[in-house]
């Protein structure tokens, strides 16, 4: 080994502040705010065409004739694509439903038949943007229109009209979730309320950046370059290359900044593989960017899911001993992601309740609708609200105390990790003291007697809460309780963080954000590892297969990256500082216990004199290996790559339980809303998220997912719905009619994190973002509260024109209260 | 499919282009992809996202809304004139950063147009009057809170430092 002692010229700081718990700046703003960052619509490449699909008029119609002769003709359209050499060239997308529902055929342009009004028919690729618009309106469709179903549970009847005939029926999955006892519940408790009817509406958090890809197919080398912004390629690649018949890894996949995604852009691998196709035929990368009016009517909407016969056992000292329903998930018209919706409600199958006895008939039903895709909270927050409706509608029936019945039926602090009748383990929480801790930044009490004397002012006031759970971290072993033949269990991602040549710390993920400010939140666990500061880290987010950080299960989706992206990037770091640690206690002629490694530098404890720097250790590995043993040049890298797998094993199929999730991060929203009874106008006065999801890494970007989330919630109880006629037409197909959430519709949240560290994760942390739907839930109990015990709130939706029919008309606007039977 | 084409003089940013467009081009587009300036978005083509947002002779406008044509002989920033990749960003810019008013990044752009041309016509606006006058753009991530808080804090205080 070399003798030679490193010479330096400063001193290292004897410590680094730790960042984790610290809200710095995000390191993404810079770029963002100068205009500068790369969105997947400002990617150009060289003799690109721009593609524009031609669309169906009709919700369901044969198809007899695609005629794209007169298309072909306009000087500058390079090539056309139909539903038959779509038939022809690729294979249809691999199913998740067992049979009867697994033998749907989807392909990435309507085949014989179009199943819902927007489905893309033909596709007209051209030198321009316009001229390729100007081209599809030249191809001609011949339809023949068949019966249109636009309602769940019309849909699964027997008699319904049936969009894929294949299957037999619009049954797309089935499944009876069934623990404890749930009719001797019923037959045993002191009361037992009924609702016959509840309904959870379609909307959609339409991220700002709609769909987008540049598509080219390289004929040399066969590569098949992708940029776009899907937020889970891998996924997306399990999709396209069987359909395309190509190996997953001629997919490469790049993407920097992506515009919000929400779930929602999971299933564009549809538009990809057309635009694959497209780039083959014409010999030229394809280009394409969704318009708005194509996202609402064309990509995907989140679940409606309309529940019948509730059934719900109460005690007279107001526990609630768990609940019935019969629930039909309306999936639209092809099952893209579905339906594994079907399982993924069960992780948060009672709530945030001690509820022992749940049995829940579940129904993926086939619509003539845009096809659903996993929208923020995905298949949780329909859910979660219809347990908080119950709760709720059981409180006011009973004439109970709402947060009285709340606290009574909580899982409470000392019971965690706290195992559901389903076999879910929740990690950590506290609900009571966040709810108390949210009625108190309202004023509970203040808004009682505000309430009080506001009777017969002609305004009421409601007061209302929704409890609620982001579960994150999949185990994608639930995928068998929807069909035990899928090879998935477990999760897990892949980061790599490396030292390079002069030093240079970075790291590459593979969970490809959309403004959650992974780059930032990366940065600070992998500084305090490696004791510098989060300036000193380079992240590289977004996708770039060539990388090679990526598992099946990489991306952002699920509340997942505080566990699974950052246990990737703290394991590759860990390894780094090994390496380090190694090569220092080598040159340095020391124990590896005595190496400190603080500042960009390595040094022996006690002895800071005998130091190396990041960028000596860095040369002597990259540059000068002959200088190190061969036993050390051997053992090290500095540049590691580390998949974090949580510890699932594989749920049971048969009996439908098992650990689901990793974390369980809690949201509890208070919020005050004002109602005009002459016009049924809700303003919200006041409101506030107490959000627990353990050690906070970047606390100011936990409370702007929080902002978000609740915005989100707040747009779709107040104003955002997605409604069709009978003819199975849009009637929200732009952002005129799709009244989107803006700045002065928006309350000024009042917020507090209250961290219960999660057992389970690697560094205390849960996963959270997506937020479960709470304003769903709390606005729709403020309502309920306003209203008193002669209106339910049964939908989900409570634009003014509902709040007014509640009051004035509750039989036109519900069909449907609640019963009580008392014994 | 006829379209004809226009000769336009524009000043964007400070600088003068003049180029020739086709009459059915939009001013987004121009800006986009005739000038390369991509930090102006698109969010919905129908005027409602704000996401396309420039400031044209001192007032915001939506650039969807607008043909290239219609900027002939006017002055135009967008947000790559508000301060350089190398440069430090500017106050307003800052303010976002301070207050987590980014997430996604795709809407900001138009936000911090909108907030610009905001605070030039009224310097110390009201909290209510940010968010009215923040009523033309919509932000998908942020639930609006903290960029409210930026702009306050960009026009000098405002109600909550």
């Amino acid at each position: 080994m070399s003798t030679e002692t490193p010479i330096h010229t400063w001193s290292p700081p004897a410590t680094i502040e730790k960042s984790v718990g610290q809200s710095i700046p995000r390191k993404e703003d810079d770029r963002l705010l100068k205009g500068q960052g790369m969105f997947a619509d400002d990617v150009w490449m060289h003799r690109m065409g721009y593609v524009h699909f031609v669309r169906s008029p009709h919700a369901h119609a044969a198809i007899l004739d695609v005629d794209v002769s007169k298309a072909l003709q306009v000087d500058g359209v390079y090539a056309t694509l139909t539903g038959e050499e779509v038939r022809r060239l690729t294979d249809r997308y691999t199913q998740i439903a067992p049979e009867p529902g697994g033998r749907l055929k989807d392909y990435c342009l309507a085949v014989n038949k179009v199943r819902f009004a927007g489905e893309p028919v033909a596709a007209v690729m051209a030198e321009t943007r316009e001229l390729a618009r100007d081209a599809a309106a030249l191809v001609e469709v011949d339809y023949a229109p068949l019966p249109v179903v636009t309602d769940a549970v019309e849909a699964a009847a027997e008699d319904a009209s049936v969009l894929h005939t294949e299957i037999g029926s619009n049954v797309g999955w089935h499944g009876l979730y069934d623990f404890g006892d749930v009719d001797w519940a019923l037959e045993h408790s002191d009361h037992v309320v009924s609702i016959p009817h509840l309904h959870f509406h379609r909307f959609s958090s339409t991220p700002l950046e709609c769909n987008a890809a540049v598509v080219n197919w390289d004929a040399g080398t066969g590569v098949i370059r992708i940029e776009s912004n899907n937020q889970m390629p891998q996924f997306a690649a399990l999709f396209i290359a069987p359909a395309l018949g190509v190996r997953t890894d001629q997919l490469q996949f790049n993407s920097q900044d992506i515009g919000g995604a929400f779930g929602l852009k999971l299933t564009s691998y549809t538009n990809i593989t057309a635009l694959a196709l497209l780039s083959r035929k014409a010999g030229r990368p394809a280009k394409w960017t969704e318009y708005r009016s194509e996202h609402l009517v064309g990509s995907c909407h989140g679940n409606e899911r309309t529940f019948r016969e509730i059934a719900v056992p109460v005690m007279e000292d107001g526990q609630i001993l768990g609940f019935k329903a019969k629930v039909y998930d309306d999936v639209g018209a092809y099952m893209r992601y579905e339906p594994l919706g079907g399982v993924i409600f069960s992780q948060v199958l009672p709530g945030c309740y001690r509820f022992q006895h749940l049995q829940v008939d579940y129904h993926t039903v086939l619509t003539n609708k845009t096809p659903i895709g996993p929208n923020r909270g995905y298949s949780r927050l329909q859910h979660l609200w219809l347990v908080e409706r119950i709760v709720d509608i059981v409180a006011s029936q009973l004439e109970l105390d709402p947060v009285a019945v709340r606290k009574r039926n909580y899982v409470q602090a000392d019971e965690f990790p706290y195992e559901t009748p389903n076999g879910c383990l929740y990690d950590s929480g506290d609900y009571e003291a966040s709810l108390d801790r949210a009625l108190e930044l309202i004023d509970y009490e203040g808004w009682r007697e505000r309430q009080r004397a506001a009777a017969g002012t002609g305004k009421r006031i409601g007061i209302g809460i929704g409890s609620t759970l982001d579960s994150g971290t999949n185990n994608f072993g639930q995928a068998r309780l929807i069909n035990k033949n899928l090879p998935f269990s477990g999760n897990g991602e892949a980061a790599i963080c490396k030292l390079d040549l002069q030093g240079e710390i970075s790291v590459a993920l593979g969970s490809v954000p959309q403004g959650q400010g992974h780059e930032t939140t990366t940065s600070q666990v992998v500084a305090d590892v490696l004791g510098v500061t989060p300036a000193e880290v380079w992240v590289q987010a977004g996708a770039d297969s060539a990388r090679n950080s990526y598992t099946a299960f990489s991306g952002t989706y699920a509340s997942q990256f505080a566990v699974t992206g950052i246990g990737a990037a703290l394991g590759a770091a860990r390894q780094v500082r090994e390496d380090i640690v190694t090569v220092a206690a080598c040159v340095l002629e020391s124990a590896p216990e005595e190496i400190l490694v603080v500042g960009g530098i390595a040094s022996v404890e006690g002895d800071e004199e005998r130091a190396l720097t990041f960028a000596e250790i860095a040369n002597l590995v990259h540059a000068n290996v002959g200088a190190l043993p061969p036993e050390v040049a051997d053992a090290v890298t500095l540049n590691r790559r580390f998949v974090y797998r949580p510890p699932f094993g594989v749920p049971d199929w048969r009996t439908k339980s098992g650990h689901l999730t990793l974390t369980y991060a809690s949201q509890i929203h208070a919020c005050v809303v004002e109602i005009e009874e002459e016009t049924g106008v809700t303003t919200v006065l006041d409101y506030a998220i107490v959000d627990e999801c353990g050690t906070p890494i970047n606390p100011q970007i936990i409370e702007g997912q929080v902002h978000g989330a609740a915005a989100h919630g707040i747009a779709a109880v107040l104003q955002e719905t997605l409604e069709y006629d009978e003819s199975g037409q849009l009637l929200n197909g732009t952002f005129w009619d799709y009244h989107v959430l803006t700045c002065p519709d928006t309350p000024m949240f009042k917020t507090d994190n209250l961290p219960r560290p999660s057992p389970f994760t690697p560094t205390g942390s849960k996963g959270m973002g997506e937020g479960g739907g709470g304003p769903l839930h709390a606005v729709c109990s403020a309502l309920q509260d306003a209203l008193g015990p002669a209106v339910v709130v049964t939908d989900s939706h409570n634009p003014t024109e509902r709040v007014w029919r509640l009051m004035h008309a509750p039989a036109d606007a519900d069909g449907a209260g609640a019963d009580v039977v008392s014994r | 499919m006829a379209d004809s084409a226009h000769h336009v003089a524009v000043t964007v940013n400070g600088q003068r282009y003049e180029r020739v467009v086709m009459g059915r081009q939009l001013l987004v587009h121009f800006v986009r992809e005739t000038l390369g300036l991509r930090g102006t978005h698109i969010g919905c083509d129908s005027g409602n996202c704000g996401a396309c947002t420039v400031i044209c002779d001192g007032k915001a406008i939506k650039s969807c809304m607008q043909l290239a044509v219609q900027a002939d002989g006017r002055e135009i920033e967008t947000v790559e004139g508000l301060a350089g990749p190398a440069d430090p960003p500017t106050a307003l810019q800052a303010a976002f950063t301070r207050h987590h008013g980014v997430q996604c990044g795709y809407c900001t752009p138009g936000f911090l147009m909108s907030a610009k041309a905001l605070l030039e016509g009224q310097p110390s606006p009201s909290r209510e009057e940010i968010r009215r006058g923040l009523k033309g753009n919509v932000c998908r991530c942020t639930g609006y809170v903290n960029i409210v808080l930026a702009v306050e804090d960009a026009a000098g205080g405002g109600e909550q430092a």
